[in-house]
């Protein structure tokens, strides 16, 4: 499987390839766009930059609402090693920094540098490196990082970092393949500037030092091959080869398997089998970086298909909108019944959400078919098993399985026949009898799993944490009840030790604890018994203030109003008690008196009755 | 704004949909069709016409009931290639009932009531022949001998008025028409081989019989070649693959290669296995219905090796004279286990669960 250095490079000098499993044969379509010179575009009045256009994370915003800026003038500062800096398209003024649609199937908005040209066009200062080859390989690339680059061939990952590497690099490949059906940028690109992009391989070849460079072109573009093999004949170790063309031979691991008969291992990158590769765009653009110090701000756009009526290549500045394109290409609506836009190629491209979406670094194509010229699919059909598409699957794959477990949510059946090892080429679906949208499938089964993956992560992290915490809890209680243990047996073994000292001890620390009670109930007495001193000698106090200490300094006035505060009271008592006995005494009058009254009244009624009597 | 119209990625598609599948697959056995007409009469097509119709009506009706789009999956031809397939493998001039309750079978119990197309784990045609064959074998080994050789010639209206009611428009019943020039009653290559070696004859013995030609069956190995041709154009057109006929004729003619060579007396050779009965058709036309086949390369290869395997086992020593349907159920039954442990190794993984070398 792993065939040596010099095996391959006896191969590649015969142009004897190997062959990835699979594949397709889709119509080519090239010649419709690739029959004229790459265009340039008038400027836009907008441009739409998205702060974040590769793989990693975005950067640091530079520029403010209203700021002035000049064209390649940094819009944000790349400070994780993972991000790269996006620039200004052109000179004039920033309208406004804001959510815009996206360049990406779901079309979520992201946030945009939108500037309003100011038609002058005007460069900002350029640094461009007089000698590369004298210039030190941190410095290069960090330059490249500096210039935005990151790998223009569709995944847009930060170029820097897959420059900076220090394992052993047997293949510097060049992929020239462009095995979309349709897309003819790389392939014009290669024909009109194929010096440049030698430039690009030249200074990669500095820093990287690879024993050998292979530049693969599909055989569907002999022109490109031939301009590139012109422009690379000079060069020993450099060796350009004719891929035949078969649908995904442009797929970085299948390229690889073509030229090396090596296979990147699941998860690992080509290094792991000493080969790196860049596309034909991304050394171009390095070219331009290192050479004129030009950051990437424009790269070629294939606008194709038969919903144009001058299908062309043109050079998009990044974030101009694909309308203007449409324009362009003479869109002519007509040809389809409702506008369906692809950006990239019909095999892996996505239909945009609004005319609107800008272009950004990794955009190679606007796609504009006819209603019959790529048909919307029908409704799935059941599968019937017919495996066309695992003979075709470029990863060896077993679709048909994939398919089954993604649609059933079996996610674990899926990853164990190796989803994540699908590239999403689309060559399964492209056969499907069923037209079933198997990639569609994968994709939302390998979103489902990531998800999972996540929440798995994060419950797995409290569930840590929990444990954790309940395991030490457990431990102090544990330790505590060790504690106590211990210290009861020490003490019951003390006692057995010597009993009647212990005991002694127990006695003396009752006797103790008496005496203690004693002694505060002593202590009460005394405290009570001081207070009656207290009181008395306060009474002496009032009667001879001259034998008051001197530090208590007392008026004879102050005293004499407490005595007789304190007699006042005394007195209010008494007089309480004898009006309770002026209350009886009261009574015992009154009731005395009635009864005086009583017998008066008597002695009266007999006096009258007597008198009556004697009438 | 107007509303873009989205779609997933692919957008291109190769434009051949099960529908253009199935139709390809029905087209190749017209040569076989014809080469059956010519020497057997036209049975064979009442037969197919009798089973398609009521293959399209029992899917239609379940589809009904099951409130899917009728139309769509009609036209999707699973349906009328599962009743071509058993009604060129029943004799020509079983009752009309026979390949009736059948296709009915075959439709309703083995494919819709599993799931519909693309579910069913036995192959529906086989499945519909061998229930058949239990349940009325005197109608399933009615085969009739060449025209060249029988006694009574048929036409097109006997064959249909046989069908319908046991009888030739001139009175002759099936037995009658299985008569040879001979006056005795004919059988095909098959029965006649197993029966002359019960009998202790030896297989050249046997194949001096008047219905053979040198070893093959009169008219069978005509018919045998039309089939391969159809199948050859099959793999041609890459509707099938070359992995299951393949292996499955290269088994079946080594193990009956080997048992020849250890005694020629008992044991026929491979070219008679192979051009008499139905081995071709069983290997081109049945045992590479995908929904009922392995599917990985590895699996095809192992599938068809077994069936051929089995089918000699079966001709050889088991009860019946040909075999193909119980091979071919056989083996659909072990179709999840074969997948499993034949799965190829993925780009970029070292061989884990399969047995690849």
């Amino acid at each position: 499987m792993f065939s040596n250095y010099d095996q391959i490079i006896e191969r590649l000098s015969l142009n004897q390839l190997w062959d990835f499993p699979g594949g397709v044969h889709p119509p080519q379509q090239k010649k419709l766009s690739n029959q004229s010179n790459i265009e340039f575009l008038q400027l836009e009045p907008t441009y739409y930059v998205p702060v974040k256009q590769h793989i990693g994370v975005e950067g640091k915003l530079l520029v403010a609402q209203g700021e002035r800026i000049l064209k390649g003038q940094l819009l944000t500062a790349s400070e994780a090693p993972f991000s790269v800096p996006v620039h200004a398209p052109t000179s004039g003024i920033v309208a406004k920094i804001t959510q815009h649609v996206s360049a990406h199937p779901s079309g979520i908005p992201e946030l945009s540098v939108i500037i309003d040209a100011d038609g002058q066009d005007t460069w900002t200062e350029l640094k461009p490196v007089p000698d590369y080859a004298k210039t030190t390989k941190s410095e290069l690339i960090q330059r490249i990082c500096d210039a935005g680059i990151s790998g223009m061939g569709g995944a847009g990952f930060p170029t820097h970092i897959k420059t900076n590497n220090n394992k052993p690099l047997e293949f510097l490949i060049i992929n020239g393949i462009e095995c979309e059906p349709y897309i003819s940028s790389d392939d014009r690109l290669m024909r009109e500037h194929a010096w440049q992009i030698r430039q690009g391989i030249d200074i990669l070849v500095h820093i990287l030092r690879p024993k050998q460079v292979i530049i693969a072109v599909e055989d569907n573009k002999p022109e490109a091959l031939e301009t590139m093999s012109i422009a690379c004949q000079q060069k020993n170790n450099y060796q350009v080869v004719n891929v035949p063309t078969k649908y995904p031979a442009g797929g970085e691991k299948q390229l690889v398997q073509v030229l090396t008969s090596r296979e990147v291992p699941s998860n690992g990158l080509p290094i792991d089998v000493g080969c790196i590769m860049y596309n034909v765009a991304t050394c171009y653009a390095i070219a331009d970086a290192i050479v004129e110090g030009k950051p990437l701000i424009e790269r070629v756009v294939t606008l194709t298909g038969r919903g144009f009526k001058s299908p062309k290549n043109v050079w998009a500045r990044v974030g101009t909108p694909i309308q203007s394109l449409l324009l362009h290409g003479d869109y002519d609506a007509n040809t389809q019944s409702s506008p369906r836009f692809i950006m990239g190629g019909p095999m892996m491209g996505f239909t945009v959400t609004s005319v609107l979406t800008p272009i950004v670094k990794i955009s190679n194509c606007i796609l504009v078919p006819a209603d019959n010229e790529l048909p919307h699919p029908e409704d799935e059909r059941a599968c019937i098993r017919c495996s066309a598409c695992s003979d075709v699957c470029p990863a060896s794959l077993l679709p048909q399985q994939l398919f089954w477990y993604s649609k059933s949510k079996e996610l674990e059946k899926a990853e164990e026949y190796n989803l994540f090892d699908c590239i999403e080429c689309g060559a399964c679906a492209y056969v499907c009898p069923s037209e079933i949208p198997l990639v569609h499938y994968y994709r939302q089964a390998k979103a489902d799993i990531r998800n999972q993956r996540e929440e798995k992560e994060k419950s797995d992290k409290a569930k840590v944490r929990f444990e954790a915490r309940t395991a030490r809890l457990q431990q102090e209680k544990e330790a505590r009840e060790e504690k106590y243990r211990l210290a009861a047996e020490a003490r019951k073994a003390s006692m057995n030790k010597d009993g009647g000292a212990a005991k002694d001890k127990i006695a003396a620390a009752l006797a103790r604890a008496k005496a203690k009670k004693e002694a505060f109930a002593k202590e009460a007495e005394n405290a009570q018994s001081a207070e009656k001193i207290k009181t008395k000698e306060n009474a002496s106090e009032v009667t001879d203030s001259s034998a008051l200490p001197k530090t208590k300094v007392m008026s004879v006035d102050e005293v004499a109003t407490k005595v007789s505060a304190s007699q006042t009271e005394k007195n209010d008592s008494s007089t309480k008690n004898s009006v309770d006995g002026d209350a009886a005494a009261a009574k015992r009058k009154r009731v005395a008196a009635a009864v005086a009254k009583a017998k008066a009244k008597k002695l009266a009624a007999d006096k009258a009755k007597k008198e009556n009597e004697e009438l | 704004m107007t509303m873009l119209s989205l779609s997933s990625s692919p957008h291109h598609h190769n434009r051949r949909d099960i529908g253009q599948v199935m139709r390809i697959v029905c087209y190749a056995t017209i040569p076989g069709i014809v080469a059956n007409i010519w020497f057997f009469g036209f049975g064979i097509l009442i037969q197919i016409v009798l089973a398609i119709i009521t293959a399209l009506v029992t899917e239609g009706v379940i589809m009904e009931l099951r409130r899917k789009k009728t139309e769509r999956v009609l036209k999707d031809y699973s349906a009328v290639l599962a009743a071509l397939l058993l009604a060129i493998s029943i004799p020509p001039l079983a009752p009309w009932w026979v390949i009736v309750i059948g296709t009915f079978f075959a439709i309703a119990i083995v494919k819709q009531l599993y799931g519909g197309l693309g579910y069913n784990m036995f192959n529906p045609a086989m499945a519909a022949y061998v229930m058949l064959l239990i349940s009325f074998p005197m109608q399933m080994t009615s085969w009739l001998p060449p025209l060249s050789i029988a006694e009574q010639s048929h036409t097109l209206w006997d064959a249909i008025h046989t069908v319908f009611t046991g009888f030739t428009s001139t009175g002759f019943n099936v037995e009658q028409l299985k008569v040879g020039v001979d006056g005795t009653t004919m059988a095909t290559p098959l029965d006649e081989v197993k029966t002359a070696l019960l009998q202790g004859y030896t297989v050249t013995e046997a194949a001096t019989d008047i219905i053979f030609d040198g070893a093959y069956g009169k008219g069978w190995l005509w018919v045998s070649i039309a089939y391969l041709l159809g199948g050859l154009l099959l793999i041609k057109n890459k509707v099938i693959s070359w992995h299951i006929p393949g292996s499955m004729l290269a088994s079946a003619t080594l193990l009956s290669l080997s048992l020849f060579l250890i005694d020629g007396d008992q044991y026929a050779s491979p070219l008679f296995h192979i051009f008499n009965g139905s081995l071709i058709i069983g290997a081109f036309f049945i045992a590479t219905d995908p929904v009922s086949a392995s599917t990985t390369i590895k699996g095809r290869l192992i599938f068809g090796a077994a069936i051929g395997f089995w089918v000699i086992i079966i001709r050889n020593w088991g009860g019946y004279p040909d075999a193909i349907a119980f091979a071919v159920l056989i083996m659909n039954m072990a179709v999840p286990l074969i997948d499993y442990y034949t799965q190829p190794r993925t780009y970029g993984h070292k061989n884990k669960t399969s047995k690849d070398s």
